[in-house]
């Protein structure tokens, strides 16, 4: 990294540029669970997470990051699912959610983003 | 006398093909069972267990018996033509010994008898076989007739629909159709030549000689009976019949003590084998409901058997065992679809190191574990507390942090990652020091009886509630309400708890009888084991369960499961309540009269507690 | 004469047989409670300004002269047709000729133990808007089940609306600024509480109601940005589970009295009639107009029409001039009759 070498360099834009975003597993996910398209991001699927209580994980913020392209961020967090199914009977809109974890992981595997 | 024709050899060829390849398979299966199946299987097969088997192989693939119980018309389908061939073939041995002298004759001898034996004088009791051998024909003869009309409407035998048949079954199918017709072609038309028919070959050979060519037509007539055995025994392999070998074995290893698990082995492969695709399992599949088809096992296993199994095909399971319960073969289909789940899905790469490693032990009889649905039905979860209390039960509720019991992980497939919640389970109970795990989910219920390893009861509350009853520690007063019980999935067919939750409901009330009660109830449609199925498949599935379990009017539906309580609530008229709460009701009602008038609501339970308090 | 029949006692019901009968009509208006008012009736003070809703029902009444007679504690048994109209007849076997029927059955509060994770009915502390609305009028003051005075309170909005576990949909419209002026109400009742709203969306779609949501930031009510998942008990108090979806963390507030923001349900007596009388329900339940836009009172059936929230969630204002509407439809249409 040149700013490093250097010893300076220009802050890193903090914007999410969804021009650039990486998109690819975003669309995956909607052609493998449409529901998934339904959320209002109210939050009941995090609220009654048992996970969530103790780690960072929430549903709704997995699927904003794959909204964004944020995938790294996405992959950690996804790891900590137990696919118990309590979100399922949350979620208002009936969005299955434990198909769209399922959905997610084979979209980060047929991407190649599992590993990186 | 002649004992050789070359119209034998299509026979010939096609029986030794099938018994070089029988040998060849069953050596596979049996040279793939893991270490600790070989130990069974050579034990099994010097204990009294061989007996055992031999007789259900008797009872089973020839009697069909269970057949015969879940669909008489189909059973007798079924015996006759197994049956009735298997008493043809033995009796032949027997005629063509007495015939020959000799202990061991060819193969063909005894099932072209009739073309080699033309003199009836020298076999004893000539007249007697000969109408016996008849009989037995014709009742094969009428299981092809049943079968043929079953292909053509299957609402004869109250299926609504039957096995869909793919080229390979068909072949073997309709040569199985030709063998019998064209034996009784070739016998009738010898017949009437030889006058060596019984009651139905002689005189159907009179009746063909009056407009047939008989002895110029009767060659030929042997000629296409034994191309037709030929051609059914080369096809076996390649299709559904394959199944009257398989099931053999499988009888065998069973009763050796070898069973499937979640993991896909050479007993599945067996079993997979093992399916007649008699097509039982379509009917009981309510995912029909849904518009979802050719997903029973019947497919599933022929998919697997042509390799052509896909991961939608894997997931289209509700894995409510209506399907394993109704199977005449016991195949333990759900174990295979999980087993098989575990070979498309892709791993989570799971981190549960959040999860709290260290338990504080306390004094406690009872590690209460309500598990996760469970604290979405406060109801539930609220009745269990007041019934402990009532009952005095020293208790520890051990899942306020609620932990997934990792089932709903294996019914994906996903075992290793379900692993690390067995293991982190497993701390958390076996440090809560308590003897008795009460679980209020029967998907947990299973988890834990089948995939932990604890030395402590694990029982579901119905059983407890059942137990504390019969140890008078609970009473339940008499009352008059009427209920409907709907038996979850894992707790009836998948736990065997069907009695427990009855008889309590039978002391509270009265309850009402359903068509679709125990081994043939329903599930609720808010299934785990199904990851794709939308939400409005799951509205339609529900709809119908609930219209079914209140048609009777109930003053409630009760079940004992907190996952269909949750799906059945939306759609019912009636209240969904759980055993749990219909037992907190009348116990706080029966304890408790003069504090009745005080402001209770629906559950009654706060008069109870207020009385602790003081 | 003409004679109408208005099946439902409500403010659409009541509002339609004043106009009808001011127009020379003669009405026959059935309530199968024992008196006219429906939810209207029961309710307090009304959105956006506060009035009691005794006062509208009070300039609905007064439009009423003596064409108008009301039949309480009335229960249909058929609609028949006739050669010149309809013959409703009632369960006590009486039969009413009806030139035109107008179907102003409204609809029924969400059973909130329906969404039982939200503890209605098992919990002490945990009350419905409609509760609310009870004690405001009945009681003049608020107090948990063991008789304080509660110091936290909470209201959850969307309570079987929005909602597809609990069947419905749809929005319903009004429990937003239901909300919004309970929490007010509340507030100035016990200055000193803390009074939370747990919201998806606040919906204030109509003149004055993002008025009243500004005067409820000013009051210092804390509006929360998650849906409710669950509640539990603690020592008498609720104990609310929701995600604060704007810092992202699962949140955790213990209150004294949870109030849940009851949608509309069609009424079950809407479906029975609407079967009689072949007339089309929506997905939702609700009875469906022949177009929602230009004939919203018009069933499609000749002499049937509709009022108020019969065909779907509308607040009291929208309701008033739906019945006016609908009244105006059925004096035209018996008059090319």
């Amino acid at each position: 990294m040149k700013k490093d070498k250097w010893g300076y360099g220009i802050h890193p834009d903090r914007q999410i540029d969804l021009d650039n975003a990486n998109l690819s597993l975003l669309e995956l996910v909607r052609q493998s669970e449409p529901s998934y398209n339904l959320c209002i991001a109210c939050g009941s699927c995090a609220a009654t997470c048992t996970a969530g209580n103790l780690t960072t994980i929430s549903l709704r913020r997995i699927n904003i990051y794959l909204q964004r392209g944020m995938i790294k961020e996405l992959r950690e967090e996804i790891r900590r699912c137990m696919l118990c199914g309590k979100c399922y009977l949350a979620c208002p809109r009936g969005v299955n959610t434990r198909h769209v974890i399922i959905a997610i992981h084979e979209a980060l595997k047929a991407t190649g983003y599992e590993e990186l | 006398m002649r004992n050789y024709d070359p119209f034998v050899l299509p026979f010939m060829l096609g029986f030794l093909f099938l018994v070089v390849l029988i040998i060849y398979k069953f050596a596979q299966w049996l040279i793939r069972l893991n270490m600790r199946e070989k130990v069974l299987f050579r034990h099994g097969m010097l204990s009294r267990k061989f007996l055992h088997a031999g007789n259900e192989v008797f009872m089973e693939s020839l009697i069909h018996r269970k057949m015969f119980k879940a669909n008489p018309l189909l059973g007798y389908m079924h015996m006759s033509l197994a049956f009735g061939w298997f008493l043809l073939i033995v009796l032949g041995n027997v005629e063509s010994r007495l015939h020959t002298g000799a202990h061991l004759n060819m193969p063909y001898f005894p099932i072209f008898l009739k073309f080699f034996v033309t003199e009836k004088e020298t076999i004893p009791f000539y007249g007697g076989f000969t109408n016996l051998m008849d009989f037995l024909l014709l009742m094969v003869l009428s299981g092809v007739f049943l079968a043929l009309i079953k292909r053509m409407t299957s609402r004869i035998f109250g299926m609504r629909r039957t096995t869909n048949l793919k080229v390979g079954d068909k072949i073997a199918l309709i040569t199985l159709w030709l063998i019998f017709p064209l034996r009784l072609f070739a016998e009738s038309l010898t017949a009437a030549q030889h006058h060596n028919g019984g009651f139905m070959t002689e005189n159907v050979g009179q009746f063909l000689a009056a407009f047939l060519p008989t002895d110029q037509l009767s060659y030929p007539a042997w000629w296409l009976y034994s191309i037709s055995l030929g051609a059914f025994f080369v096809a076996v392999p390649f299709s559904r019949y394959m199944h009257i070998p398989a099931e053999i074995l499988l009888i065998y290893l069973r009763h050796f003590g070898i069973h499937s698990t979640k993991v896909y082995s050479s007993f599945s492969e067996l079993e997979v084998y093992s399916c007649s695709r008699c097509g039982v399992c379509i009917d009981k599949c309510q995912l029909h409901t849904a518009d979802i088809h050719f997903n029973t096992p019947t497919y599933f296993f022929r998919a697997i058997r042509e390799r052509s199994l896909s991961g939608d095909l894997t997931d289209a399971c509700l894995l409510c065992d209506r399907c394993t319960a109704a199977c005449p073969v016991e195949i333990n289909t759900t174990a295979i679809r999980i087993a098989k789940r575990a070979t498309f899905s892709t791993s989570f790469k799971s981190d549960f190191s959040y999860l709290p490693a260290n338990h504080t032990r306390r004094k406690a009889d009872v590690a209460y574990f309500a598990g996760c649905m469970t604290h979405l039905t406060p109801a539930i979860r609220k009745a269990m507390i007041a019934i402990l209390e009532h009952a005095k039960v020293k208790y520890h509720f051990i899942d306020e942090q609620g932990i997934c019991c990792g089932r709903p992980l294996m019914m994906t497939g996903r075992l290793e990652e379900a692993q690390q919640l067995v293991r982190k389970n497993e701390a958390l109970i076996k440090g809560s020091g308590a003897r008795i795990l009460l679980l209020s989910c029967p998907i947990c219920l299973k988890a834990f009886r089948e995939d932990y390893h604890l030395d402590i009861r694990i029982m579901h509350h119905s059983e407890y509630i059942c137990e504390l009853m019969d140890r008078q520690i609970l009473q339940i007063p008499a009352g008059t309400q009427l209920f409907s019980f709907h038996d979850p999935c894992e707790l009836g067919r998948g736990s065997g708890i069907f009695d427990q939750p009855r008889k309590i409901l039978s002391e509270a009330g009265k309850l009402v009888k359903s068509k679709f009660e125990k081994e043939n109830s329903f599930c609720c449609g808010g299934s785990l084991g199904h990851t794709s199925l939308s939400q409005a498949q799951r509205n339609i599935i529900t709809q119908e369960v609930v219209n079914e379990l209140t048609k009777n009017n109930p003053d409630s539906l009760v079940t004992a499961c907190p996952l269909c309580k949750k799906t059945f609530t939306r759609w019912s008229e009636v209240p969904v309540k759980d055993i749990a709460e219909i037992v907190a009701e009348v116990i706080s009602l029966g304890s408790t009269q003069s504090d009745r008038e005080q402001n209770t609501n629906s559950l009654g339970i706060k008069v109870h507690e207020k009385q602790k308090r003081k | 004469m003409r004679q109408v029949v208005i099946i439902g006692g409500g403010v659409a019901g009541l509002e339609a047989a004043g106009f009808l009968g001011k127009m020379g009509h003669q009405v026959v208006l059935l309530e199968k409670e024992k008196a006219v008012g429906g939810h209207v009736g029961k309710w307090d003070r009304l959105f956006p300004n506060r009035r009691q809703g005794s006062e509208v029902m009070d300039f609905i009444r007064k439009k009423m002269d003596e064409k108008v007679s009301i039949i309480t504690e009335a229960g249909i048994k058929s609609i028949d047709t006739s050669p010149d109209g309809y013959a409703v007849v009632l369960t006590n076997g009486e039969a009413i000729r009806a030139d035109a029927i107008l179907l102003a059955t409204g609809f029924e509060l969400f059973d909130a133990r329906k969404k039982e994770e939200y503890g209605y009915g098992i919990y002490d502390n945990v009350i419905t808007s409609a509760d609310l609305e009870r004690i405001f009028r009945e009681e003049g003051k608020i107090t948990t089940a063991d008789g304080q005075a509660p110091q936290k309170v909470a209201f959850v909005h969307c309570v079987g609306s929005r909602d597809e576990k609990a069947g419905n949909v749809y929005c319903s419209k009004v429990c937003c600024v239901t909300g919004v002026k309970q929490a007010i109400e509340v507030k100035e009742m016990m200055p000193a509480a803390k009074v939370y709203s747990f919201y998806m969306d606040i919906r204030m779609f109509d003149r004055h109601f993002e008025e009243l949501y500004i005067e409820a930031q000013q009051q210092g009510i804390t509006f929360i940005r998650g849906r409710l998942s669950e509640v539990y008990e603690d020592q008498g108090k609720v104990q609310c589970k929701v995600e604060d979806t704007l810092t992202g963390k699962p949140m955790k507030v213990t209150v004294d009295l949870l109030v849940l923001l009851v949608g509309f349900m069609p009424s079950p007596e809407t479906k029975r009639l609407a079967g009689m009388l072949k007339i089309n329900i929506g997905s939702d339940g609700f009875v469906l107009p022949i177009d929602g836009h230009i004939s919203q009172n018009e069933t499609g059936v000749p002499g049937i029409f509709l009022a108020g929230a019969v065909t779907g969630p509308k607040c009291i204002a929208t309701t008033l001039s739906d019945a006016r509407s609908a009244a105006l439809q059925i004096d035209q249409y018996l008059k090319t009759k």
